[in-house]
């Protein structure tokens, strides 16, 4: 290294000191530690003692453990394609050139800056099952002649009926699917980003494949979707992060409940490291969560070669 | 585009499709509209709901079927809620108000100087620190929070400073930077030439004042939006007080309003709608002072990523 490089690396580490700092207190040395701790018998009380592997095995062998990461997997399986759809079409609708639009982009923005408690004891009251909004909105006559027909489609189908009032958390069928139902309201900051990347879609690609002829699904399917596929990336890798950590919204509202249905993995987590005081027993779940985020980012990284198209490459 | 004819054809082309757009109906616009419309009430009525039940007395609030205009109006409601004791809610937006004061402050410093450190100085293992902070982004914070735990607990137990128990863990790790804001920092960094700080400062000008003088006063709506969103994050958050308070004294609004509804829930929604209101108040108004700042801030984050 010559001296200017020295003296570069210097000016720089200088400046990055303190996050260097952060990073070394606030998160590399809390995962170093977590490994540890997932490897000793922590209750908080006493000094953590090593146990090997224990941990683990315990964890394969709990059902609660399973059912929480399932109750996850579940809940992002709906939630993460149902928000993807819904904000990308938001923000389709939103880029066209209507009356308003402005006053529109606003309203759909505005839920996703409602703080999760507020949030929170608005849904709890909009769902409830006796006097929620919803419920009573559903008991007019125009909604049950819609799910009467609904209902007639479902049996058809050999599915199960709609029956009303919907206990919509306290129906162990239902509570997940509420949650999720419910996470749509604040899918607002996505649609902004979706809409500042259509808004950078090249207008006369648009027109130049209008001109040879393609209609409206072409030119989204074949020109639109692949020049907004890097933030689709984007929102996607985003949507895993935080569907994989929900903790609060379940946590206020249900408590986990009816029956565990909406028992998350982070509420496992938390009760194990803070109620039951297994710390050690909690850090093998945030590892466990830690590698799982990891894979699966990985796993859309790896997947997105071959659908993500960045311009200029 | 350094080839005048294709700029030519480029030109016409649009020409002619504006003419032909200028004739044409655009039926996907009405659809757009007609869409965008019933969406809108829909994400508007929770609001309205919200509102409705907070202005109403209790027996009206829990009346079949409800009626969306409350009869009588009762304003009463939010003064009770100002003034319940159980409650304390001068003292929970005290708390939350230091914390997010405090970690907008630090967080707007400390990413603004390591994200110079990104943007404007070259050394070895520069990409390599900054592949680590763009991961560090990824890790949940449900990962971290018992050895963040621990660690809190160790300092207050090995130091004479408090931890646990205090506001302190929830705003001392943001005078370290957030991944985020430094990420988007950097971003706006980069496009303030390097000719400027040159110019403006030749021969022995120091980083320091380069940053100070040149960097920040120039990075104003960056800035803004990074406070902005810390200051969002600190407001909003519920895990972090949750693990780090046990004392009411130090309660969050977050913690308060989940503490008040787990022991009135299902009873008193009309003063729970009215403090959720008054909890996101500040937030609305927020947005309405810095909606630009709030929108452009947003697309940064999603376009350069």
């Amino acid at each position: 290294m010559t001296r200017k490089e020295a003296r570069q690396l210097v000016r720089g580490l200088t400046f990055l000191s303190p996050w260097i700092g952060g990073f070394l207190a606030f998160t590399l040395v809390p995962i170093v530690l977590a490994f540890y701790y997932s490897l000793c018998d922590y209750s908080l009380l006493q000094s953590p003692v090593l146990i090997g592997l224990s941990n683990y095995r315990a964890l394969m062998g709990d059902p609660i453990f399973w059912k929480s990461l399932i109750n996850t997997l579940i809940y992002a399986a709906i939630a993460l394609p149902a928000g993807m759809l819904v904000s990308l079409g938001l923000a389709i609708l939103l880029n066209q050139r209507t009356l308003g639009q402005p006053l529109f982009r606003t309203i759909l923005f505005i839920p996703s800056l409602v703080p999760t408690v507020a949030s929170a004891m608005l849904w709890l009251w909009l769902f409830n099952t006796k006097l929620g909004l919803i419920n009573t909105l559903l008991a007019t006559a125009p909604m049950q002649a819609l799910l009467g027909a609904l209902n007639t489609v479902l049996h058809a189908l050999h599915l199960p009926r709609i029956e009303t009032p919907i206990g919509w958390l306290t129906d162990p069928a239902w509570a997940l699917p509420s949650l999720a139902i419910m996470s749509l309201w604040g899918v607002g900051y996505t649609v902004v980003i979706y809409l500042a990347g259509l808004q950078d879609v090249p207008r006369s690609l648009i027109e130049a494949a209008e001109i040879d002829g393609a209609g409206a699904w072409q030119r989204l399917r074949h020109v639109t979707l692949p020049m907004l596929s890097p933030v689709i990336f984007f929102n996607l890798i985003m949507a895993i992060i935080g569907t994989l950590q929900a903790f609060a919204i379940p946590y206020i509202m249900t408590g986990g409940g009816p029956a565990r249905a909406t028992y998350f993995y982070t509420m496992y987590l938390y009760d194990n490291a803070f109620r039951y005081l297994k710390m050690g027993y909690a850090c093998s779940m945030a590892w466990i969560q830690f590698l799982l985020v990891v894979l699966l980012s990985a796993l859309a990284f790896w997947s997105s070669k071959r659908w993500v198209h960045y311009q200029g490459q | 585009m350094t080839d005048p004819t294709a700029t030519d054809s480029r030109t016409t082309t649009t020409r002619r499709t504006t003419a032909r757009a200028r004739r044409r109906p655009h039926p996907e616009r009405w659809f757009a509209f007609v869409g965008l419309l019933f969406i809108s009430i829909g994400f508007i009525l929770p609001f309205v709901w919200m509102l409705s039940t907070s202005l109403k007395t209790l027996d009206k609030a829990m009346e079949l079927p409800p009626h969306l205009i409350p009869h009588p109006v009762v304003v009463r409601n939010y003064a009770t809620v100002l003034q319940r004791g159980e409650l304390n809610f001068p003292l929970l937006t005290h708390n939350t108000l230091v914390v997010s004061i405090l970690s907008v402050l630090g967080t707007t410093l400390s990413s603004a100087i390591a994200a110079y450190g990104f943007a404007k100085i070259r050394f070895k293992g520069r990409s390599a620190l900054f592949g680590i902070m763009l991961a560090t982004m990824m890790v949940p914070f449900p990962v971290l929070m018992v050895p963040l735990f621990s660690i809190f607990r160790w300092i207050g137990d090995h130091t004479p400073i408090q931890m646990l128990g205090t506001l302190r863990p929830l705003w001392i790790p943001a005078w370290f930077g957030s991944a985020f804001s430094i990420f988007l920092l950097r971003q706006f960094f980069l496009t303030i030439p390097d000719e400027l700080s040159e110019a403006a400062c030749l021969d022995g000008c120091s980083d320091w004042r380069i940053f100070w003088q040149i960097i920040v006063p120039l990075s104003r709506p960056a800035l803004a939006v990074v406070a902005l969103f810390t200051f969002l994050g600190a407001w909003n958050d519920f895990l972090g007080p949750l693990v780090y308070i046990q004392d009411r004294q130090q309660y969050t609004l977050s913690l308060g309003l989940e503490a008040f509804q787990s022991q009135h829930g299902g009873t008193e929604w009309n003063l729970l709608m009215a403090a959720s209101v008054l909890v996101l108040l500040p937030v609305i108004v927020l947005f309405f002072l810095a909606q630009r700042t709030f929108i452009e801030g947003i697309a940064t984050t999603g376009g350069k990523g």
